[in-house]
């Protein structure tokens, strides 16, 4: 009945719960003594290393010394994390940060996108300054014998330097990002240029075109049966030609409206190519418009990757098949749009018919009749 | 007040003028159902590391999924039965492990465990009480607060396992018990939970603000108050506020649960079949929640703030730098902390305008946040820091601070969180701003006062290697997790390699789970040095680290009154470190002015014409003996 993404996850419960397991990779873990024994040996690696320093220490005080300076010795280790720290944060940016999200395949993601990096470069240069003093302050001012802490209990310049200072950056980012969150949520201009539904259960993502007309039927859960799994209201005419698709076909550079909901618990709608992402709420239907600007193939040679796909995720925990609520989103031209579109079934299929008591189901259309305008 | 408090648990009796009666005490009564704040403090502390190990524990089996997701290990089986067949942990179980684990470490551990422990302790010790005002109160706070966590636990002995909806156990799914395994038995055993830990947490946070208001001793006004006192008391009120929301919510999720009631719920089909719930809304819940949740982030970080600002000013022999900065960013941080907490539900649906209101607020937080930061980091310019392990875990908290605290910038804008909530990049952050630096605090608590706790002192070097180990451990596993969540891979997923896109993941998170084993294991070194300083640590001395504030002119034998004369009398400030003139590099806050004429200041007696009169006159005496010569 479920499309999709719950066979996928039927399949990995199943090697999961089932005993499927003659083909999985066995770890050849021989037990918990083993573990047990090579723990309790590095505890004894460690024991000897301190009773080796211990007798050092005492060496040195039978010779009439002070002993080792502990004081020196983690001085000098917090000198030697700041660079090493700060080469593993370099590190991590070129490598880790070039495994992150290509840039962004829609209008309104490359303003997050400009915010994310003005963002990080405020906060890094924070970030940096700020480590770095503190390390270097515990290096510096390691404690002596000969010399007594500097009495400064407070200064008010400086205090209102670092206070004004934070607050004007944090303005600088609040109005930034309230103009970027108001011009994506835009509460007045509600409609796309296509208009589709996305509904999720668990575990999987039911997406629904409009027909000919352009409007996407009304719905109501009471409706829900086992062929209206949506619970399409078919009193209103305008959910007779509604489509079920498998896969979301959205047409490039052209508004998409998606209408969001779910039937059971919360999930979410996660677009992270898109920087896309609203939740499903049962009861609440919401909405996200975006427009998006690279096709599935200029992303595929942008990435050099032939097998790349944008994706739908669930991104709110609703269940044990949540890590696998997944659906291909391909963006294509208007005309390939166009053809897929005239591919599609109709939501009211003859098994629906039948339990609505519709008359026979027609004749298949052809591909002429099924061309349609764009939505509202 | 202080005195009824005493003769209210009838255990010793002390009056004002000093002396003592020592009453015998049976074992029950004097470590079990104690009510002296000292050992209530320890019973928290206990329970609070019990309770940690545990959670270590779960995020361990989780992590070692995460790690390798392809493989299976018999011995899960062996150990876990029907929650891992096959030698896999079985995705319903993997979110009752991350459920449970964000649980414990949220509740039991940084609020219950560093709260209960360092308020019971402190509060009395430091503002010069005897006993908290309610003594009887506060061992029902801990026992309510030990139940709590004997239900918790027992959830993983239900059928289905423990609740499994995440630790904000978000409605229809924790509503409806038969969504998920985890939200049957389990989920029931989690809400009772909750109520009584709420119930222990109100009990506490009503003793410690009373205490803190009413039993302080002759000098203490709220100036003078150490900022561990200050920040224990507004996370008490915090609390106060912010907990009986939360039961409500829990309340009515429990009507929705068990009595066809629809305050969360609406328009829902489960399995196929439509479900009796019209008109609820499940964003109602989360905005119940989230008026707790965020404020509990606050009650997790204060005290550790508060912690670290003290033992980062002793060990530096420095005065706190902003004293009254310190004091006012605390008092915003609270106030703020109310009404920010929205930013956790920019994606949920809500109104876009709210969305833009609580971005404004999120953000205004980081302003008390960095006056924070900036001034520990004046405390200890030109100081001269002695690197005890108490003081490396602040270090460590500070620096856990600013690197968390900084991608938080990043999440309260509504915009950016579009793209990274519930990833990744959620849990990097607050690992770091609410996990490891609320830990480290705590940590640096615990080795700053165990010789006051337990009368011994614990093994430095043991403590080094700890730190060292947890501090590099916490940083390996969190930060790469940053840059998962910038690739979009969601938290709290099973099988992530699912996905082909975030299969490049797997090295990282192989990665990641070793460095938490590490850092796991290097909890027993602090595990051993805790319970063996007990039993065979050096004596401790009555001020070990040479400190100024008032718990360390108690006896060093715990005492049911704390002090066994008369409570001491309080003079000054408790940051007076490296004063000029001083002979001592402190100067404890019971003497007085008149024993260090040479070392006042005029700042000293801004409130105080006379002493400032006096100081003159000494001045100008010293003046003119060094003309004479």
């Amino acid at each position: 009945m479920l499309l999709g993404t719950n066979l996928l996850m039927a399949q990995t419960e199943a090697a999961a719960t089932t005993g499927g397991q003659a083909d999985a990779p066995q770890v050849d873990w021989t037990g918990v003594a083993y573990y047990l024994l090579l723990f309790f040996l590095v505890c004894l690696g460690v024991a000897v290393i301190g009773k080796i320093l211990k007798i050092y220490d005492l060496t040195l005080k039978i010779q009439g010394k002070k002993g080792m300076k502990w004081n020196t010795v983690m001085a000098v280790i917090c000198l030697v994390f700041l660079i090493a720290g700060l080469y593993g944060a370099y590190w991590s940016f070129t490598v880790q940060g070039s495994m992150t999200l290509p840039e962004a395949a829609s209008e309104h993601g490359v303003k997050i996108d400009e915010m994310f990096t003005v963002t990080t470069v405020l906060t890094m240069i924070v970030f940096f300054i700020t480590q770095i003093l503190l390390f270097t302050f515990l290096f510096n001012y390691r404690h002596s014998d000969k010399r007594r802490a500097h009495f400064l209990p407070h200064n008010n310049t400086i205090e209102k330097v670092w206070t004004i200072a934070p607050a004007i950056v944090l303005t600088v980012l609040v109005v930034f990002g309230f103009f970027t969150w108001q011009k994506i949520m835009n509460t007045t201009d509600t409609k796309g240029d296509i208009n589709i539904d996305i509904t999720g259960h668990q575990f999987a993502w039911e997406l629904r075109y409009p027909g000919k007309d352009g409007v996407l039927g009304p719905k109501d859960f009471r409706m829900v049966s086992a062929a209206n799994k949506l619970g399409v209201n078919f009193k209103k005419r305008s959910s007779f030609d509604d489509l079920q698709v498998d896969t979301m076909y959205l047409p490039v550079n052209k508004s998409i409206r998606l209408n969001i909901q779910a039937l059971d618990v919360i999930h979410s709608v996660y677009m992270p190519h898109f920087r896309v992402q609203l939740n499903a709420v049962p009861g609440l239907p919401t909405f996200f418009k975006f427009t998006p600007t690279i096709t599935t193939a200029q992303m595929r040679t942008q990435l050099d990757d032939p097998k790349f796909e944008y994706l739908v995720y669930c991104n709110k925990i609703c269940g044990g098949g949540h890590y696998n609520m997944q659906k291909v989103v391909r963006v294509v031209t208007e005309a390939e749009y166009q053809a897929w579109l005239s591919r599609q079934k109709p939501y009211l299929s003859d098994a629906l018919r039948k339990e609505l008591h519709f008359a026979a189901a027609d004749q298949p259309k052809t591909e002429s009749q099924n061309r349609l305008a764009l939505n509202n | 007040m202080s005195t009824l408090a005493v003769h209210d648990h009838g255990v010793a009796h002390h009056d004002d003028h000093g002396h003592e009666h020592h009453h015998n005490q049976s074992f029950l009564s004097k470590y079990v159902f104690s009510m002296d704040h000292k050992m209530i403090a320890k019973q928290f502390l206990i329970t609070g590391i019990t309770m940690a190990v545990i959670a270590m524990i779960l995020s361990i089996l989780f992590r070692i999924q995460l790690a390798y997701p392809d493989k299976t290990f018999p011995l899960l089986t062996t150990l876990l039965g029907r929650f891992a067949p096959n030698g896999r942990i079985s995705a319903d179980f993997y979110l009752s492990l991350v459920t449970i684990h964000g649980t414990i470490m949220v509740f039991f551990v940084l609020t219950a465990g560093l709260s209960g422990t360092f308020a019971n302790l402190l509060i009395p010790l430091q503002v010069g009480a005897r006993d908290m005002a309610s003594p009887f109160m506060n061992m029902l706070s801990y026992w309510f607060f030990f139940l709590a966590s004997v239900v918790m636990l027992s959830s993983f002995l239900v059928q289905k396992g423990p609740a499994s909806g995440g630790w904000t156990i978000y409605p229809p799914l924790s509503a409806l018990p038969k969504a998920m395994p985890g939200s049957g038995e389990g989920m029931t055993l989690w809400l009772i939970s909750m109520v009584m830990f709420v119930a222990s947490s109100l009990m506490g946070g009503i003793n410690y603000v009373s205490t803190v208001l009413n039993m302080r001793t002759k000098g203490m006004d709220l100036w003078k108050m150490p900022l561990t006192i200050w920040a224990l008391f507004l996370t008490a009120i915090l609390g106060i506020l912010a907990f009986p929301v939360l039961v409500a919510g829990v309340v009515l999720l429990i009507f929705d649960r068990s009595f066809g009631t629809s305050f969360y719920l609406s328009d829902i089909v489960l399995n196929g079949v439509q479900q009796p719930y019209e008109g609820g809304s499940p964003i109602l819940f989360q905005h119940l929640f989230w008026f707790l949740g965020h404020p509990e982030v606050y009650i997790v970080i204060m005290p550790a703030m508060g912690i670290s600002s003290e033992v980062m000013s002793v060990n530096s022999r420095k005065p706190i730098f902003g004293y009254h900065a310190m004091v006012y960013s605390l008092i915003g941080i609270t106030v703020l902390s109310f009404i920010v907490w929205g930013h956790h539900m920019f994606v949920t649906g809500m109104n876009p305008f709210l969305g833009g209101v609580f971005m404004i607020t999120t953000l205004i937080i980081a302003v008390p946040s960095a006056v924070k930061t900036f001034n520990w980091l004046a405390t200890l310019w030109r100081g001269n820091i002695r690197f005890t392990p108490a003081m490396l875990f602040a270090i460590g908290m500070v620096s856990f601070f600013i690197s968390g605290g900084l991608t938080g910038i990043f999440l309260g804008n509504a915009a950016l969180d579009i793209n990274l909530h519930d990833t990744y990049f959620v849990v990097a952050h607050f690992h770091l701003v609410m996990g490891s630096a609320a830990i480290f605090g705590m940590l640096a608590g615990v080795y700053h006062w165990f010789p006051k706790m337990f009368g011994k002192m614990m093994d430095e070097k043991l403590g080094y290697l700890h730190f060292w180990l947890t501090f590099i451990g916490a940083y390996l596993v969190f930060f790469p997790m940053h840059f998962m969540g910038l690739d979009g891979v969601p938290r709290r997923y099973y099988a992530f390699t699912e996905f082909v896109s975030m299969q490049r993941w797997l090295t990282v998170n192989t990665f990641i789970t070793w460095a938490a084993i590490m850092a796991a294991c290097a909890q027993v070194a602090f595990l051993y040095n805790f319970i063996s300083s007990i039993f065979i640590g050096k004596k401790a001395t009555q001020n070990p680290w040479e400190s100024n504030t008032l718990e360390w002119t108690t006896p060093v034998e715990h005492l049911h009154g704390n002090w066994p004369g008369e409570i001491p009398t309080v003079y000054r400030w408790p940051y007076d470190y490296s004063k000029p003139g001083a002979e001592e590099d402190y100067i404890p806050q019971t003497v007085p002015f008149s024993q260090t004429m040479s070392s006042n200041l005029p700042h000293d007696f801004e409130d105080n014409p006379k002493g400032l009169e006096e100081l003159n006159k000494f001045n100008s005496t010293l003046k003119a003996n060094e003309q004479v010569k």
